[in-house]
């Protein structure tokens, strides 16, 4: 009988209400492409409530996020296909409403900012405009009211002198602010959920400590509830609440942040967490994950992560494994994650 | 730590693999996908068809092009002459038939000559830019604003009627065509010159001349090849237009244009003179339009 | 480790200067983005060199200045004691074999029309003299062993690898000529995560293997640690700190680069609310303008009078063991939570 060690039933930090707000149920998502059937999302679970970060980590080809697509409705239907799943927020299937109804949520509960604000803000337009055009489309307000506003927000993310600012155009502000002209936008409407995706990757790391300090800020402000999807552990270490973590299209280890980082229970976020280097002490040989992450158009039998893992065993190559429940608000998608929690190599 | 990349997944029987090709360089790609690409194969065929016609008439068409009775003129279609006569008592499908190789002959020579001398031209101008680029770019566009009537009326006049052949032609509208080739390497050998791969020669110390040989052309041919490739069909219209104005191809020479011209007037008694003539240059036009498009959409970076 | 004589490569005042003009056919010059504006190092064999900085700082222009991809505006870098950047002609193409470079972007480093054969065995035709003809073809299979690919998927092409691979395969370019000093020019950033462990290791093995010194350039402060010896922080085109890597990461003595150290997310919650944050105001002067003395004064919070009228020099301030360059250099760690 395994004795249950102490990490095992930490109630989840920052869970506040009783019902998430947002929950991914079983979602698969499929592209038909002219090489065949991409599963770029595999049976997702996750959900977020009022005021909570959730990380959501993963590599290239993980489907993170095209999760977070699917959640905004972004996606385009063919070649896209949701074969199955829900989407629920507030306990409404978002999947079963119309593209008006979905249009009407989209931007105004659920806003998402993306990670190059330069390709995401229209070039001919002022930024005083693109914001302003959220209070005028889903607000009725008129031109001015919307300019007025405008300029309220842009204080609010601290662009300084924003009142001489909000005529000028995207191309003409950093990298830094454009990704905050990017989160007034977002934030315009007062979303219940926001879903940031990659939001600071392409920015340099004093800018990526500011932008994750005013997410955190206004998140406080708003109890706003935040999808942080990235791929670095660093980031996800200081904001997050809880981390879901993502491979080959499906969920591989769901845990509260102190958890994941202390003791790992799936063979591909312990490798992960073992091989980034760290700024904050030097180590010898880092440990490598073999292998390449797997090709979404031939993925491999059983558990997608069996080519590179070291605790592999033979049930590996035929079963699937399915998200075993460590403890109400841990989980992961490996059969010896015992194994993996105790730290002993297979 | 081992070999970190061979990946030893156990075989899983049930598993199809996909389609397994021998290494493959881009153009072995691109060639792969036009030849199952419908609208290649239809323009081709057709195509190959009209090639033939060009190099051996007398095999589709028996009779004299030039066996003209005005006894006969513009009798219907009849078992002896499919398409009937024309205006002068000539057999309309021999003279369409021997009519395809000035089409033919016009549209590769032309679509030759501008994609060489344009090519080489916009390779230097993208390659050494600056002064050269300016020179090279500014001559172009003086070119460029060559109209076209004009520019054949002033060749044909200085060459003399009855020395005006598929030449003259093919150099009237490669006058103007060239400049379209050189803006289009030039751009596209000014995008290679800024990639990693270009530096990364630089750095390895190679030579200018291997440099634009060995990575710059290669990588800058392909929208030339699209280019000169959809031109085809534009240049045998092209001919044609000239030959119906009367500054392109002169009979006694046989081209589909000129027997448009000649039946324009009698239309209306006779039709079939100018009907077939204009369908075959239809079809030929059309053959390598699809033939260009195909070639583009193999050849275009995106869809790799 | 590093190691003691004659350094391989020497830098000194090297300055790049880029025109700003006006004008269509007379260009006059109206000012002048200084890149590059006076940096000087050692490095010696077997060692490796980290920069590090945030994009404007000039950390690429130096990268082409070192490979004499670019010339430079004054200032020299010697390679073995004869300076590439004054080199033309036929002794330039001799010194390149010297120092080689290893590019960021995977996917476009390397020709796509071209063999992984043809792209390794380039270095051996550009350079005859290094290989002869016939033992070209096995060399390249070497190569290609070595950073642990396959030797014989001599015959494909690069689209056929994956990223990490790519990368490998530009590793193996760099090392055709047997060159002394590899400039690395964020060599792991466009990979994933999971692959850059890889390649960095692999880095570190050649390095040992053969003996190599490398300037290592990163944006990724933690991937700098781990894999230099000494470590230059760059800003506005000069550098601000130099020193060993323990002394940079534990023991910062600019202002600069304790902020851009505080800044680093560490991947562990413990102790989260604890760490010091230094969060600058605004963004970096342009390059084109730079501030006058200290360029970093306009986001510093120590600057006083002095800072403006006087540049700091780049040296070994009191109280400190490594050099900086800032007026009241004191060493603060900021990267272990207190």
């Amino acid at each position: 009988m395994k004795k249950k060690s102490a990490i095992d039933v930490l109630p989840a930090e920052g869970g506040l209400g009783n019902e998430p707000l947002l929950a991914v149920d079983n979602l698969h998502v499929e592209f038909h492409t002219r090489a065949g059937v991409v599963r770029a999302v595999n049976g997702v679970s996750y959900s977020l409530s009022a005021g909570e970060t959730l990380a959501v980590l993963g590599e290239s080809g993980s489907g993170k996020s095209v999760t977070a697509q699917a959640i905004m409705g972004i996606l385009d239907m063919p070649p896209a296909k949701i074969p199955q799943g829900e989407i629920r927020f507030h306990g409404t299937d978002l999947l079963k409403l119309s593209e008006e109804a979905r249009s009407q949520i989209r931007g105004e509960r659920i806003a998402m900012i993306f990670q190059d604000a330069l390709s995401a803000l229209n070039p001919v337009f002022t930024v005083g405009w693109q914001i302003s055009e959220m209070f005028r489309v889903h607000r009725g307000m008129s031109k001015r009211d919307g300019m007025k506003k405008a300029v309220e927000l842009m204080d609010r993310v601290r662009i300084p002198a924003a009142r001489q600012r909000v005529n000028d155009y995207p191309h003409q502000f950093s990298g830094g602010m454009r990704q905050r002209i990017m989160i007034a936008m977002s934030i315009a409407l007062d979303p219940e959920v926001l879903i940031a995706d990659e939001p600071t990757t392409a920015l340099d790391v004093t800018v990526q400590a500011q932008i994750m300090e005013l997410l955190a800020e206004l998140q406080r402000e708003s109890n706003m509830g935040l999808i942080l999807i990235t791929h670095d552990l660093g980031v996800v270490a200081d904001v997050a609440d809880k981390i879901s973590v993502m491979y080959g299209g499906r969920i591989v280890e769901n845990a509260p942040v102190y958890d994941i980082y202390k003791a790992p229970a799936h063979p591909y976020s312990k490798g992960l967490l073992d091989s980034i280097p760290r700024v904050d002490m030097k180590g010898q040989e880092l440990y490598a994950i073999k292998g390449l992450p797997p090709n979404l158009l031939d993925m491999p039998s059983g558990c997608a992560f069996h080519p590179r893992c070291p605790y592999r065993q033979d049930n590996c190559v035929t079963d699937a494994p399915p998200l075993y429940e460590i403890s109400g608000v841990r989980g992961s998608a490996c059969h010896y994650w015992r194994e993996v929690l105790d730290g002993s190599r297979g | 730590m081992s070999d970190t990349n061979t990946v030893t997944a156990p075989k899983a029987p049930s598993r199809r693999k996909p389609k397994e090709r021998k290494p493959a360089s881009l153009w072995s790609d691109a060639w792969y996908d036009l030849r199952r690409n419908k609208v290649f194969v239809a323009g081709s065929l057709i195509a190959v068809v009209l090639v033939l016609m060009a190099f051996f008439p007398s095999v589709f068409a028996p009779q004299n092009p030039s066996a003209c009775n005005l006894a006969d003129a513009r009798q219907g279609i009849s078992s002896a002459h499919w398409f009937g006569l024309d205006n002068q008592g000539c057999d309309t499908y021999a003279r369409v038939i021997h009519g395809a190789r000035v089409s033919i002959l016009v549209g590769v020579l032309t679509s030759l000559v501008t994609g060489l001398v344009g090519g080489t031209l916009g390779l230097i101008a993208g390659f050494y830019g600056r002064y050269v680029d300016v020179i090279l770019s500014r001559v172009a566009e003086i070119f460029f604003a060559i109209p076209s009537i004009l520019g054949a009326l002033l060749l044909l006049s200085v060459v003399g009627r009855d020395k005006a052949g598929v030449w003259t032609v093919v150099i009237a509208l490669a006058i103007l065509a060239w400049p379209m080739v050189l803006r289009i390497m030039r751009a596209a050998v000014i995008t290679a010159k800024n990639q990693d791969y270009v530096t990364a020669a630089r750095a390895l110390g190679a030579s200018p001349w291997r440099i634009s040989v060995r990575h710059i052309l290669p990588n800058a041919l392909a929208p030339v090849i699209v280019v000169c490739t959809m031109n085809l069909g534009v240049f045998i219209a092209g001919e044609a237009a000239l030959s119906f104005l009367g500054v392109g191809i002169q009979s006694p020479n046989i081209s589909w244009g000129l027997m448009i011209a000649d039946a324009r007037n009698r239309f209306l008694m006779a039709p079939e003179p100018l009907i077939f003539p204009a369908v075959f240059l239809s079809i030929t036009v059309l053959s390598f339009v699809m033939i260009g498009d195909a070639v583009r959409d193999a050849l275009d970076p995106k869809l790799r | 480790m590093a190691a003691v004589g004659e350094p391989i490569l020497e830098v000194r005042d090297l300055v790049k200067h880029f025109p700003l003009t006006q004008g269509i056919v007379l260009k006059r010059q109206i000012g002048a983005i200084k890149a590059v504006d006076g940096v000087s190092f050692d490095l010696h064999k077997g060692e490796t060199l980290g920069i590090v900085g945030e994009s404007g700082c000039g950390k690429s222009t130096l990268a082409k200045l070192l490979m004499a991809l670019e010339r430079p505006t004054s200032g020299s870098v010697r390679v073995n004691g004869r300076d590439i950047a004054a080199a033309r002609g036929a002794e330039l193409k001799r010194m390149r074999r010297n120092i080689q470079m290893v590019m960021q972007d995977p996917y476009t480093s390397l020709n796509p029309r071209m063999t992984v054969g043809d792209i390794i065995g380039e270095p051996f035709d550009i350079h005859t003299e290094v290989a002869p003809k016939g033992d070209r073809r096995r060399k390249v299979q070497e190569l290609l062993e070595v950073v642990g690919l396959n030797p014989d998927h001599v015959n494909r092409y690069p689209h056929q690898f994956s990223g990490g691979q790519r990368q490998r395969i530009g590793i193996a370019r760099g090392l055709a000529l047997q060159p002394e000093v590899i400039v690395c020019d964020e060599p792991v950033s466009a990979l994933d995560v999971s692959i850059q462990a890889q390649v960095i290791n692999l880095l570190e093995r050649l390095q040992n293997e053969f003996d190599l010194a490398y300037i290592f350039i990163a944006h990724d402060l933690s991937v700098v640690r781990h894999i230099s010896d000494r470590v230059g922080v760059m800003y506005l085109g000069k550098f601000v700190e130099l020193g060993k890597d323990s002394e940079i990461y534990d023991r910062p003595a600019h202002p600069y680069t304790q902020a851009l150290l505080s800044a680093v997310p560490v991947p562990d919650p413990e102790g989260r609310e604890q760490r010091e944050r230094i969060i600058l105001q605004g963004d970096p002067p342009s390059p084109a303008n730079p501030p006058s003395g200290c360029r970093f004064r306009t986001r510093c919070w120590k600057a006083q009078e002095i800072c403006a009228e006087q540049e700091p020099p780049l040296q070994i301030w009191p109280g400190t063991s490594h050099e900086s360059a800032c007026h009241f250099a004191e060493t603060h760690d900021v990267v272990h939570a207190s």
